[in-house]
């Protein structure tokens, strides 16, 4: 190789230089096609697709990345909406993911019957220090009842974190709608398995009554 | 390697040395070592059985039966399983033999014993803390030894549920209020005596000056521990003579969290996010070390798509880290950020499946017990498909056009830095660093985990040792991961990616285990000790950007001090690995 001097680094700036131009083509490409390439959605997934040239980069806050379905950042607990308009918490204060928080930042109050005092399926307060919690979806993952998923929102920087941080239920509930809207595939998933579920419980039912 | 001979093997071994004793307790193996004949031991082991190559040595502290035990896994670098030998010592008294005599990639891994467990290693040259600094008091990964913040022995700890009243991480752990020092420190005259102790090592070899140069003084320098070029807080000090490198201790520990005493208090399940934070470019092959380990005691195995899928996000780690580690040998070497950017763009694609695939880019946490998190979503094996087989190639090749023959790189990375095979293995190096200094060794080949059996690849190797092999060992082994990533495109079977119902709390039968992956890094290794409840009694990991490091004072002898960046860019390592 060592035929000319300098070779290998005109070699080397070739590459810079293709990448450079790789830009404006592409720039030129699009516009040619009456396309915006910049501040679009499709702009912004060709610049991440497995085709992308030239320039990479996307202008945050301007523009942002779509976020995969299965992305995950801090928690949120699910509550369900009935005909009347009331609501209906789906954790039922199991304590599994308590249990499966690996920096141990989920507290749970549950409710306990004022008569009886017997423990009812509900909590009375539910709260993740956010500072602590690694966002590492074990909790959604494990819980039985489709109550606690992992959000979306990533943009949850405050002036306050000893105030702010410590999110509570109020803080932490979102209507099942929500979840629908950011985790589609898997909400149907979970909502066949249940009427699944459903359906072979009342056919057991069902057969038992025969009997 | 068939079973008849490996017993064979110990016999001969055992009538060799007959005060050694196997290690019998039920799920442990291995021999047990009268400490007096630990050193001569291991020398006949690595000269006359072909174990030469230690790879990890640590302890445990049996705190019930009141002793506590260094333990050594030594493999043949020709390939084949391990031995473990072990040396049980006293609680109040712990002295071992060191091994650094005869393995020098011991030295870091005893002093990191020493540090977090207590135990003396007598001739150790260099017996101090590594990872702790001087005033810390107590040996943390004792049994008997508690954090600040206390809470309990093993969580899930019982104030969170059902009565779960919040208290603020900093409430329990009051600042100023959290130190103790052992007796008699003080650290405001600490600072200088301590000081004195590192340049003290540095000096203590006898180093020839040339007889016809000018006689000049000898000059110490830190580089770091925030030198822009140390990937991290990380310290080196240097003694120059002139220019030239005399000496150089790695001082590090900035960014230490005892990982190590977080991951007995979690559940075996709870650690596995928290490997993602070792070495934070891989966590796809951090999972995938520790849920081995966990797997080999537990007897279980994931099904075969999961087992594909495993290999998949390991190789493209590989990939990944490999593009990151030139683009930053390439940033030490001057090329400011071009060349990185270029990497990071090949970076960003792959972790923009890692996100849809484990919901994060960096901390995936992904692997689990046998199996993986999720199926592949809809979606992401097109992208895999079309990331392997349409551009990575193609952008393997253009770094190999960008870079391989600029002048300036060979100028500065042919022949400098030079580890030779025997100074490899002896000190323990692994992964690019071992090959390229022509020692073919890649656990994937040498002892296969997973399903790598089945894959048609070739070991890459380099025979110069110098920093050029090191950047081509590289590029070779990307070529080779896509040529695996092709095969798992190709094979992948449908099917389920857990074996059994996910569970989050496992059952984990008593005995150890030492599972090791080839890292992008090297070998990595977990060691984990389980006594049956929910909690590893033991669980330590080898890391390889920590055990690298003990060649880099080799690598650098002689060489500028220019070059000693270069060369440390050279070994790839990362911090939150090599200080866990
Ligand atoms: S969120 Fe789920 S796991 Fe947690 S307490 Fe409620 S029901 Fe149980
Ligand atoms: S995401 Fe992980 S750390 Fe956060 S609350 Fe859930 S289990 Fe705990």
């Amino acid at each position: 190789m060592a035929d000319m001097y300098g070779k290998g680094l005109l070699k080397g700036l070739g590459v810079t230089l293709k990448h450079f131009m790789n830009t404006y083509l592409e720039d030129i490409r699009w516009l040619s096609r009456g396309k915006r390439r910049y501040y679009t959605a499709e702009g912004i997934d060709s610049r991440k697709s497995f085709a992308a040239t030239g320039i990479f980069t996307v202008q945050y806050p301007d523009e942002k990345l779509p976020v995969p379905e299965e992305f995950r950042f801090i928690p949120f607990l699910i509550y369900e909406v009935n005909e009347d308009g009331e609501k209906r918490d789906r954790c039922t204060s199991c304590g599994i993911c308590a249990k499966v928080c690996p920096p141990q930042c989920i507290w749970i109050e549950r409710t306990n019957d004022p008569d009886t005092g017997r423990p009812v399926p509900e909590p009375a307060e539910f709260f993740i220090d956010v500072d602590i919690c690694m966002n590492c979806g074990l909790c959604a993952e494990y819980c039985p009842f489709d109550a606690i998923k992992m959000d979306h929102d990533y943009e949850i920087s405050v002036y306050n974190r000893l105030e702010k941080n410590i999110f509570n239920k109020e803080r932490l509930s979102r209507p099942v709608s929500y979840y629908a809207s950011i985790r589609p595939t898997n909400y149907a998933r979970e909502e066949s398995a249940r009427a699944e579920a459903e359906a072979a419980k009342a056919a057991r039912k069902a057969a038992r009554k025969k009997q | 390697m068939s079973e008849e001979v490996l017993v064979e093997e110990k016999t001969e071994l055992e009538e060799r040395f007959p005060e050694i004793g196997r290690d019998e307790r039920k799920g442990y193996e291995g021999y047990i070592v009268p400490a007096e004949k630990l050193v001569e031991f291991a020398t006949v082991l690595r000269d006359e059985f072909g174990y030469d190559f230690l790879s990890s040595v640590t302890a445990v502290d049996y705190l019930p039966e009141d002793w506590m035990e260094v333990v050594y896994h030594a493999y043949q670098t020709t390939g084949g399983p391990g031995l473990v030998y072990k040396v049980q010592v006293d609680r109040d008294d712990p002295v071992v033999p060191s091994l650094t005599p005869v393995f020098p990639g011991a030295n870091l891994q005893e002093r990191e014993a020493w540090d977090l467990m207590g135990i003396r290693f007598e001739d150790h040259p260099n017996l101090k803390r590594v990872l702790l600094w001087e005033g810390f008091d107590g040996h943390p990964l004792r049994k008997d030894w508690r954090e600040a913040f206390y809470e309990g022995d093993g969580k899930p700890f019982k104030s969170r549920w059902p009565s779960g009243e919040v208290i603020r991480a900093e409430e329990n752990n009051p600042f100023n209020k959290n130190v103790d020092y052992p007796g008699g420190f003080d650290p405001e005259q600490w600072t200088p005596a301590g000081e004195t102790a590192v340049y003290a090592g540095v000096g203590r070899l006898d180093h020839a000056v040339s007889e016809t140069a000018l006689s000049t003084d000898q000059i110490v320098v830190n580089l770091g521990p925030q030198h822009p070029s140390t990937h991290g807080v990380f310290r080196m000090v240097v003694r120059l003579e002139g220019e030239t490198v005399v000496d150089l201790e790695p001082v590090m520990g900035y960014l230490h969290r005892n990982h190590e005493k977080i991951g007995e208090r979690n559940t075996f399940l709870m650690n596995i996010p928290f490997t993602d934070r070792l070495d934070y470019f891989n966590s796809m092959s951090n999972n995938f070390g520790y849920v081995l380990t966990v797997e080999k005691l537990m007897g279980v195995k994931p099904p075969e798509r999961a087992e594909y899928i495993r290999v998949m996000m390991a190789e493209l780690t590989r990939i990944l880290n490999h593009m990151v580690a030139i683009g930053f040998l390439l940033n030490d070497l001057g090329a400011f950020f071009t060349p990185l950017l270029y990497a990071f763009e090949e970076r960003e694609l792959i972790l923009d499946i890692f996100e849809a695939v484990s919901g994060s880019r960096m901390m995936c946490n992904y692997y689990r017990f046998a199996g993986v998190a999720r199926d592949l979503p809809e979606g992401v094996f097109e992208q895999v498909k079309n990331l392997v087989l349409y551009r990575l190639p193609g952008k393997v090749n253009d770094l190999d056009t960008f870079l391989t023959d600029n002048e300036i790189i060979r100028a500065r990375a042919i022949g400098i830095g030079v580890l030779t095979a025997e100074e490899a293995i002896a000190h323990s190096a692994v992964g690019p660093v071992l090959r390229a200094s022509g020692v073919p060794y890649d656990v994937r080949r040498a002892d296969p985990y997973g399903i790598y059996d089945r894959f048609d690849f070739d070991v890459a190797v380099r025979y110069h040792g110098d920093i050029y092999d090191r950047y081509l060992i590289r590029l070779d082994e990307m070529r080779q991961s896509i040529r695996i990533l092709e095969q798992v495109i190709q094979d992948i079977p449908e099917g389920p990616i857990q074996e059994g119902k996910p569970q989050y709390q496992v059952r984990v039968p008593a005995g150890e285990a030492y599972g090791r992956v080839e890292g992008p890094k090297g070998e990595l290794g977990f060691y984990v000790v389980s006594n049956g409840k929910p909690n590893p009694w033991r669980y330590h990991v080898r890391a390889p950007s920590f055990i690298n490091l003990s060649a880099l004072e080799v690598m650098c002898k002689n060489y500028k001090i220019a070059d000693v960046v270069s060369i440390l860019g050279s070994i790839d390592i990362v911090l939150g690995e090599t200080d866990r």
